[in-house]
């Protein structure tokens, strides 16, 4: 169990040992470890295979840019594709394999593409498989898909939960090295509320990295004492393990925050909490990511950037190999070498590109032996540390689509003006390259803001450090062989890429990166892009500003899909809304269906029941026969009051109604202003400023929403309040030839004969002496009926009252199914035939859009399209062999036309079994349908294998002249 | 987004309900407009690339409908007013 | 130059030194024949079509930025022909065929790909209305399968059929669509007909339009003025903007949809899906990555970024129908500018000026529209005769009553 390149000293406790398996061997590594410092220090070199070559891999770096070390990380559903190794933070009993191979790892069998590169160069794909055409979905796709990917989904659910958070600050500090511990404290002391999030698990960022001191200490000392002294603070909210991956209006930033991934199992706690972050102010203090340098073979495990080199020796305590050279284009890089010596780790070589050395080749097929330079000298080398300069890290800069800018000096694209409102920059983000300048420049900026926002606490001093200079120079790609030299890691895209590219006329960055598939890896082209766009600018011939950059989307690493939907999955989804008489129905053997959020009861099984259809028709005859009882609550119910409310009603329906009388109910049509018909209801008017207007149940909202619109917005004079009382009411349909008698049981002294109380009346009322009630002769069955309300809190006593009153007539509850069957027998309007598309002339409703007054929808009704005599119009159907089954959906044909759209007559919208004519019947829309009762027609759906012949009759299969509904 | 409620502060955006260029409120009277005014008013649009006044309803609040002046390139907002008043001030009354 | 297994082992052997550019940098001509303005997929489409079908090659393209720069390469590159009503459905099946045989068309392999399209069935209503629409796609020739729950699960066992708010009830399918890999259809396309002779002029914004009298002589270019005879604007997501220059309003606003991309996964989602009681719809790329997207963010705007309520509502619908994705990562996310139309259908017409024409309004639906959009324009560009499958998408249809209005929203332009 020993780690042969373990090291002293680090940030790990190396008292607190850690076993783990990879790829099923057990490994051990200590407590403050990642993945990726405890394969190294395990002297595991070659952890995974790139995408398209299928090139052995080995840990690059040492941060979230790393486009090479990705894993599985966990087993069975927890399983988590393309980790990043040097993110996980190592925990005892972690299980990681790698990814991305056919076989094993070391014997990839598609590394033959790596032999095969010269017919695999850039966009080869868009140039071949073309022959035979029946190949593509047969062979080509299915070789390409099957080699397609990285890591693996475990085709499970996810086991895990994840929670959605709010914050709000005055500052919001993004990263936790010496600019942002600076800023943050500065701006805490001057009393700002300020959160401090760092994607790292420990605080501290480079500091933990480098030998530098800050305040006359080692600096990752005083990154612990400065992060204490924060965590003190009450105004303060430190979030490790946190990125913030994206900046969005106002202020808002999304963050995630890591909750349980450093734990063996997240112990039914959140896994992640996504939080949306509302700023005043936010401090981009990111840092800069590391690039690499183009030369032959820079790829190969042991190849690793020189900042990721010195975390592994200083914070870590691993020795990323025995003997390490050092390549480097800048001042930065040399601070390796002295870095490795102090820690007594051999150093091959140092080559300064700037003094014309370079490392022109390598060589190590899984793990890198030697490299080659330009003077012709071969060193031995298991680890080669390259520094080809750093690139600020100005993604959340560039998320409300502004563009950073070139900085020669620095050799990077730095933030321009244009950023997200309330966003600042400070120390390496903004292209300040060195220790002492970057904690003056974070320490002023969060003065600034402290004192923008009034806060004029003393924001202290900043602190002293060490410094030295920073001096980069233009030095991207070596030449002198023929062999590829990689620019992006993970997608295998080699600097002969991009210039295939531009020769082949993609030219512009975009073309580039579409075309070679540039900077599109899971790392986002955080090591590879502006080492690409100086590719691209020296082929060219162009200058690097005038090739520009791509655009940097959120998020700024990775997040978990589960994270985004947190808490709405399964039956969370959405919520329920239940009815007043839920309980009841579901005591009483109800079927539930969903309708919209509502869950409704479909049916009430009774025992001896084979089918769904069983209960239903028994409904439908129990009702027809004698009386039903239906929960109606999930209509919607408007209250609308005030001396202009039938002036207001007029204008919303398009039918009239300012005559309607007190304790009278109508029927109101309501269009869209484009004309269509939008909703229909009842309205009752209960007294002389006081309406319940009815909606369906799919539109209860909207229509409110549209009515306020016109209250608000168009007549804002009007004398008229509205207020939804869908929830407020608990509404009951009693339905059947016993309705009367029924109710006259449960209403406390009215009189509901035919005369008193006639068809189309309401009232309010008491039931079951006392309660308030309101009480409506409407019919939606057809029969005999009416619609009783009262509070909702009274709902479930009522419905369960209701049925014992009902006991001596068989009183039966019913559901939708029964519902539906009864108002398609009735040829009743409902969502299937209102679907948005449907006009006052399909209905057979023309009439009823009066031209006498201006309402909603009235002027654009009348377009010639939508009043053709030749067109759709509602109307019955049924089978002229009695014994088929219509099918909802089927179109009508002429019967011996071509079954083509030519010819197409129309649709069945609805369809039921009638128990009363024993038959299947329908409505639907059909040309010129009002004038063919009588004729037959084709209902023709292909899609369900039917073909049948159907009569023409009217909508209203039962009880045409409403005779029940009155009686 | 967040939305300065002219009465309640600021809020999310999502607890509102989008409609569209505050146009909309201004509504010809369909007994007098003529068939292209009032197709003008129901589907043509300016649709433009800077600030645009447009309606919002708040539907998760308290039910206003506001007309709110936002930038469609950079989504900054700068002015937010009670649509009851913006009709009333462009002579909408009953 | 000829692409094809040959020629990628020739140059393999000879170190892919032999490469052309796919196309010239031509500066523009004081005149063509006509000038399409917009060098997204509609218009390289119109283009390559104009040269093939009906041999007009003195015409330009002119493109603010680089080609293929629109929608065109910011889309979630799915391909079907499911639509329901008269005035659509026989439009988009001529698209699906023509994309069926694109790439031996034009020569370039844009990985036209049909892995079928699912359509989640989550209520009694959701069928009835599905059957409908299927029955409608067969009368007009094209594809439509509905299937149950087991049809469902053997292509698809990894939604979630157990524990579902909105439980499965079914689906319908069709076979025929797919995905594309969007970028290579511009290419194709642009390579297509600069082959023939098309001008393909990039980093060159429309400013004006030449109108005297009613007639429209030509366009104001950042490269100077350019006259022809027939000007034909196609740049869905800019419309209204462009169109403003030559003094028309029209029945759109600019909406902002986003999509996201994932992680590459070693692929398991067969085609394209569709959840039926949220936002969200996802197929696999031929890279591995998740592909999805869901519902505009419902304001107006040309910011191409949205925010949060729509990332996590996307993301909450792919969570409801499978529940595997949770651990997958979210790698990037984009927005795109829709043209959103007043009906939610498209238009290719005429304007009131002579000689300008116009073909926007696409919605998010743009991209599986790209060939019969072009084909159908090259039609109207050539002949001055709508072609047959796209009469219906005509600027006056709003005034006469005629909308195409698939969704029934109405005229509101955030409900399509």
């Amino acid at each position: 169990m020993s780690q042969p390149n373990r090291i002293a000293g680090g940030q790990i406790d190396d008292k607190h040992a850690l076993s783990f398996r990879w790829n099923g061997r057990n490994l051990t590594g200590y407590a403050g470890d990642t993945l990726a410092s405890a394969l190294l220090a395990n002297g595991i070199r070659l952890v995974g295979r790139s995408f398209k070559y299928h090139r052995p891999r080995g840990i690059f770096s040492s941060g979230s840019e790393e486009p090479n070390a990705l894993v599985q990380l966990r087993e069975g559903a927890a399983q988590e594709p393309n980790t990043r190794a040097t993110m996980v933070e190592l925990f005892d009993g972690l299980v990681a394999t790698s990814q991305n191979h056919r076989g094993a790892l070391e014997w990839d069998l598609l590394a033959i593409n790596d032999l095969i590169s010269p017919l695999l160069s850039a966009g080869f794909y868009y140039k071949t498989f073309m022959w035979p055409k029946a190949f593509w979905e047969k062979l080509y796709e299915p070789v390409i898909r099957s080699a397609a990917g990285l890591g693996r989904l475990s085709e499970l659910a996810d086991p895990d939960i994840y929670d959605h958070g709010f914050l709000h600050c005055d500052l919001l500090v993004i990263g936790a090295g010496p600019a942002g511990l600076t800023a943050a404290r500065a701006a805490a002391r001057a009393g700002c509320r300020v959160i401090l999030a760092d994607e790292d698990f420990r605080m501290g960022g480079r500091l933990n990295a480098e030998t530098h001191a800050v305040a006359d200490m080692p600096g990752a000392e005083w990154a612990s004492a400065t992060c204490a002294e924060l965590a003190s603070m009450p105004n303060v909210r430190m979030m490790p393990r946190t990125t913030i991956y994206g900046a969005f209006d106002h202020g808002i930033y999304g963050g995630i925050e890591r909750k349980t991934d450093h734990l063996v199992d997240s112990a039914g706690k959140p896994r992640q909490v996504l939080w949306r972050i509302m700023s005043k102010r936010a401090l981009l203090c990111a840092g800069a990511t590391e690039r690499s340098i183009a030369f032959a073979n820079n790829d190969r495990p042991g190849v690793m950037l020189a900042g990721g080199v010195r975390s592994y020796v200083n914070r870590y305590g691993v020795a990323p190999g025995q003997q390490v050279a050092v390549f480097t284009n800048n001042s930065d890089g040399l601070r390796t070498a002295a870095d490795l010596e102090a820690k007594g780790i051999a150093v091959s070589a140092v080559i300064d590109a700037r003094k014309g050395d370079a490392v022109i080749d390598t060589s190590g097929r899984k793990g890198l032996r030697s490299l080659r330079l330009n003077d012709g000298r071969k060193i031995s080398a298991d680890c080669l540390a390259v520094s080809g300069g750093w690139s600020p890290n100005v993604n959340l800069t560039c998320h409300h689509r502004g563009r950073p800018v070139w900085n020669d000096g620095i050799m990077g694209f730095v933030p321009a003006g244009d950023l997200p409102p309330g966003l600042s920059v400070a120390g390496a983000a903004n292209g300040t390259m060195t220790l002492a300048s970057v904690i003056a420049e974070a320490h002023d900026a969060a003065k600034m803001i402290a004192c923008d926002l009034g806060h004029a606490r003393g924001a202290g001093k900043a602190p002293t450090s060490s410094d030295e200079t920073y001096e980069a120079s233009a030095i991207w790609h070596v030449g002198g062989s023929q062999a590829r030299a990689w620019v992006d890691l993970q997608n295998d895209v080699t600097t002969k890429d991009i210039k295939q590219s531009m020769e082949e006329g993609f030219q512009a960055v975009e073309h580039v990166k579409r075309y070679t598939t540039l900077g599109m890896a899971t790392d986002q082209g955080k090591t590879s892009n502006t080492l690409g766009i100086a590719i691209m600018a020296a082929a060219s011939g162009n200058a690097i500003p005038d090739t520009g950059t791509t655009v940097y989307r959120p998020p700024y690493t990775p997040v978990s899909i589960g994270a985004f939907a947190g808490r709405s999955r399964g039956k969370d989804f959405r919520p329920f809304r239940l009815t007043p008489s839920h309980e009841w129905a579901l005591a009483n053997g109800a079927d539930f269906v969903e309708t919209g959020m509502w869950l409704r009861a479909q049916w009430f099984k009774r025992p001896g029941e084979a089918g769904w259809r069983d209960s239903v028709d028994r409904e439908v005859a129990m009702t027809r026969a004698s009386v039903g009882i239906c929960d109606v609550t999930t209509l919607g119910k408007i209250d609308i009051q005030g001396r202009d409310a039938a002036e207001f009603l007029n204008r919303v329906y398009s039918n009239p109604f300012l005559k309607l009388p007190v304790g009278k109910v109508r029927y109101g049509l309501m269009l869209r202003e484009d004309g269509i018909v939008y909703d229909d209801g009842t309205c009752a008017r209960l007294a002389e400023t006081h309406y319940v207007m009815t909606t369906t149940t799919a539109n209860a909202g909207t229509v409110f929403r549209k009515l306020e619109f016109a209250r608000q917005c168009l007549w804002p004079d009007l004398d008229v309040h509205l207020i939804s009382t869908t929830d407020g009411w608990a509404q009951f349909a009693v339905a059947g030839p016993n309705s009367r008698a029924l109710l006259s049981k449960v209403v406390d002294s009215m009189d509901l004969s035919n005369e008193a109380f006639p068809f189309m009346a309401c009232s309010e009322c008491r039931v079951f002496g006392g309660t308030p009630a309101r009480l409506f002769r409407i019919s939606f069955s057809g029969e005999l009926a009416y619609e009783i309300a009262v509070p909702a809190r009274y709902g479930h006593a009522m419905m369960g009252a209701l049925m014992q009153v009902g006991e001596e007539f068989n009183a039966v509850p019913y559901g939708t199914e029964a519902l539906g069957v009864m108002r398609i027998e009735k040829g009743h309007a409902a969502g299937n035939e209102l679907n948005g598309q449907t006009t006052a002339h399909m209905l057979g409703l023309g009439g009823m859009v009066s031209r006498k007054k201006d309402s909603i929808g009235s002027k654009l009704s009348e377009r010639p399209e939508m009043i053709r005599d030749d067109g759709l119009r509602l109307v019955g159907f049924r089978p002229v062999d009695r014994t088929q089954m219509l099918s909802a959906g089927a179109h009508f044909l002429e019967k011996g036309a071509p079954a083509d759209m030519a010819h197409d007559q129309g649709w069945m919208t609805s369809v039921a079994y009638s128990p009363e004519l024993g038959h299947s019947i329908g409505i639907g829309y059909l040309k010129r349908g009002g004038e063919r009762f009588g004729e037959t027609v084709r209902a023709y759906s292909p899609v369900r294998n039917q073909d049948i012949m159907v009569e023409i009759c009217s909508p209203h299969h039962i009880d045409p002249e409403g005779e029940r509904q009155r009686g | 987004m967040i939305i300065e409620h002219p009465l309640l502060g600021p809020r999310d955006a999502a607890e509102f309900v989008y409609l569209g260029d505050a146009a909309m409120i201004d509504r010809p009277d369909g007994m007098t407009v003529d068939d292209t005014g009032m197709h003008d008013y129901m589907y043509l649009r300016d649709n433009p690339a800077g600030d645009i006044r447009e309606l919002w309803y708040h539907e998760q609040g308290d039910r206003s409908w506001l007309v709110v002046t936002r930038n469609t390139i950079t989504h900054e907002i700068t002015k937010v007013e009670l649509a009851r008043d913006v009709a009333r001030r462009s002579g909408r009354s009953r | 130059m000829r692409y094809s297994a040959f020629k990628i082992l020739k140059e393999a052997l000879t170190g892919n030194r032999g490469w052309k550019p796919v196309w010239r940098h031509p500066e523009p001509n004081p005149e063509y024949d006509i000038i399409i303005v917009g060098g997204g997929g509609h218009g390289l489409a119109t283009a390559y079509y104009l040269a093939k079908r009906f041999g007009l090659t003195n015409v330009a393209v002119l493109e603010k930025g680089w080609l293929g720069s629109g929608n065109i390469g910011r889309n979630t590159t799915i391909i079907r022909s499911n639509y329901l009503l008269e005035g659509n459905q026989p439009f988009y099946e001529l698209s699906l065929k023509l994309w069926e045989g694109l790439e031996q068309d034009f020569n370039y392999n844009a990985m036209v790909s049909q892995r079928g399209i699912m359509n989640l069935i989550h209520s009694d209503a959701q069928r009835d209305a599905f059957v409908r629409r299927g029955n409608a796609m067969r009368l007009s020739g094209a594809d439509a399968v509905i299937l149950d729950r087991d049809g469902i699960r053997e292509k698809c066992p990894f939604l979630d059929f157990d524990n579902a708010r909105f439980p499965i009830q079914g689906a319908i399918w069709q076979p025929r669509g797919g995905t594309v890999r969007h970028d290579a259809v511009a290419w194709g396309y642009a390579r297509g007909a600069d082959e023939r002779g098309v001008d393909i002029i990039q980093n060159c914004e429309v400013t004006g339009f030449q109108i005297e009298n009613g007639v429209c002589h030509g366009v104001e270019t950042s490269k100077g003025p350019i006259r022809a005879k027939k000007i034909a604007v196609c740049v869905a997501g800019s419309s209204s903007r462009v169109m403003e220059k030559a003094g028309m309003r029209l029945p759109i606003e600019s909406h902002v949809l986003q999509a996201f991309v994932s992680e590459g996964l070693k692929p398991v989602i067969p085609g394209v899906i569709t959840f039926g009681a949220g936002h969200f719809y996802v197929s696999q790329s031929n890279k591995g990555g998740l592909v999805f997207g869901g519902d505009i963010d419902g304001y107006n705007s040309y910011a191409q970024r949205g925010n949060l309520p729509v990332v996590e509502d996307v993301c909450e619908g792919g969570m409801a129908i499978m529940p595997m994705i949770g651990r997958a990562r979210l790698l990037r996310m984009w927005g795109g500018i829709m043209d959103m139309s007043m009906d939610g259908s498209p238009f290719i017409d005429k304007t009131g000026i002579d000689g300008l024409y116009f073909n926007g309004g696409w919605c998010y639906g743009g991209f599986k529209a790209t060939p019969a959009s072009g084909f159908c324009y090259a039609h109207l560009l050539a002949t001055g005769a709508p072609h047959p499958v796209a009469q219906h998408y005509r600027l006056d249809r709003f005034l006469r009553g005629a909308a195409i209005d698939e969704k029934g929203s109405g005229a509101q332009p955030n409900l399509h």
